[in-house]
């Protein structure tokens, strides 16, 4: 619903953090984990640029409300434990 | 206390009179002995205030951005290139409603390679929402810049002011300035309390997307502001002639335009070269003025129709030039004028570009050129003026 202008402040300001905008409905691939092959370097952790990913004990979970499949995780993996999988084929 | 000094550090003592709590610049010539001085300003504790050295001019402005986002007044200055790669940043200050100052050592954009003066890098920068204040002195770096603040974190404003210093015709020649009581100063700028700013413990998100059925409720608001900037300059204007006993023009200075047949509009240092013309053509019996566009940004729209209205010629000197157009501050002269009952003639004269020196003799000859032409009618609207290989003899 459009406001006025009188209702409105000087620079749009949400309440909300960003974080309430669920971009895991945007992903193509999906990022699979094979943990048992998982040297747990962190790297895919670290490259991660939408901290879709959660370390535990040292190995990657990916938080699929978010991840937006960009496959960085997966291309970064030096023991190749991320496989790309399209959405639906896993 | 009167002293002798830059326009340069005219501008670092207005911002150090204004209190500026947060410094964000890079070193570009000739700006930067604005911010070595603020620098010194700051090492030996006169100045108050968090001093920011950045990678880029892009990264100064997002420094100041998000220091004013959190209730900080801020101060930056750059020049030319420096300018334009803040272009970006330059609009989302305006957007975001910060009231940020700056001052810009107006100078010619490469190539070819200069770093003299021309408006050009302060009018690419014309529509990115920021109030613009174009200085004739040293005296009004200052006095502008104290001034801004106030103007710009008025309620009704709330946008950034760029204010104009043209480089080494005033950034680096000194001249007497009066610097005020700081006591003074306090009195005339209250301290900055914005009522919308980052809190500790309250998650915000500032600038956030906003969808189609509401972006253009905040471009109006911004649109507003600048209409009440114009109103505002001039109540402010006068608030400090109280206090301090100066003014200096309004948003359009006019020097002795009452019975004027023909006027000079112009901005920036040439404008107090052109009032020596004016005086000596005056001593000629010749009715001429000096109108000086003292803010570009609003444009003073209403002055300049009420002044054309009793005009036969208006000659426009543009120190940089709109390719594919015409000069932009004749272009907006031109709009204002097309209102009149009885439109003048106008030419626009393109001077002065990459700092060229715009003599008297020159000012003299365009002001005869506009007498005749006012008389006969214009020919060609626009003219580059003292460019080797044209028949015309300027010098």
């Amino acid at each position: 619903m459009t406001k006025s202008y009188q209702e409105i402040p000087l620079t749009p300001v949400s309440d909300t953090p960003s974080t309430v905008n669920l971009t895991g409905l945007w992903r193509v691939m999906m990022p699979v984990v094979d943990k048992g092959k998982c040297k747990k370097c962190t790297i895919c952790w670290k490259f991660c640029p939408d901290v879709a990913i959660k370390l535990v004990d040292g190995v990657p979970e990916v938080d699929y409300q978010y991840c937006k499949g960009c496959g960085i995780c997966a291309a970064e993996c030096p023991s190749k434990c991320i496989v790309m999988v399209k959405e639906g084929e896993q | 206390m009167r002293k002798v000094m830059t326009g340069n550090y005219a501008s670092a003592y207005g911002a150090k009179l204004a209190r500026a709590e947060v410094i964000a610049a890079y070193p570009i010539t000739p700006q930067t002995s604005i911010v070595e001085k603020l620098a010194e300003f700051v090492a030996t504790g006169e100045l108050k205030a968090k001093f920011i050295p950045v990678e880029s001019e892009h990264s100064a402005m997002a420094a100041c951005i998000a220091a004013q986002t959190a209730g900080a007044r801020t101060y930056t200055a750059t020049s030319s290139h420096g300018l334009t790669l803040m272009h970006e940043v330059l609009m989302w200050a305006s957007g975001a409603r910060l009231p940020i100052v700056m001052t810009n050592v107006s100078r010619a954009m490469a190539p070819p390679w200069s770093v003299w003066v021309d408006h050009m890098d302060s009018i690419a920068q014309r529509d990115t929402g920021w109030l613009q204040f174009f200085c004739q002195s040293n005296q009004e770096v200052l006095d502008t810049i104290i001034m801004a603040y106030k103007i710009c974190e008025s309620t009704g404003v709330m946008l950034p002011a760029m204010i104009i210093e043209d480089a080494f015709i005033l950034s680096h020649t000194s001249e007497p300035v009066d610097v005020p009581e700081q006591q003074l100063v306090d009195s005339f700028l209250p301290s900055y309390s914005p009522d919308l700013k980052i809190e500790v413990g309250k998650a915000r998100g500032f600038g956030s997307l906003v969808k189609p059925d509401q972006y253009m409720e905040f471009r109006y608001k911004a649109m507003l502001a600048m209409k009440e900037a114009h109103d505002r300059i001039l109540r402010v204007e006068q608030e400090f002639k109280h206090v301090f006993g100066r003014e200096h023009g309004g948003l359009l200075e006019r020097y002795r335009c009452e019975d004027a047949e023909t006027v000079l509009v112009t901005a920036g240092s040439v404008a107090a070269t052109a009032k020596d013309v004016v005086d000596a053509l005056r001593a000629n019996g010749q009715r001429v003025g000096l109108a000086r566009i003292r803010a570009f940004r609003p444009f003073p729209h209403d002055e300049i129709r009420s002044l054309a209205n009793k005009l036969e010629g208006i000659a426009v000197l543009d120190r940089s030039y709109t390719f594919g157009a015409a000069g932009a501050m004749f272009t907006e002269v031109k709009a204002s004028a097309y209102s009149c009952q009885k439109r003048p003639v106008m030419k626009n004269y393109i001077a002065g570009l990459g700092g060229r020196d715009i003599t008297p003799k020159i000012l003299s000859r365009i002001f005869e050129d506009i007498q005749v032409i006012a008389k006969r009618g214009a020919e060609d609207e626009v003219e580059w003026v003292d460019v080797a290989g044209l028949p015309r003899r300027w010098r």
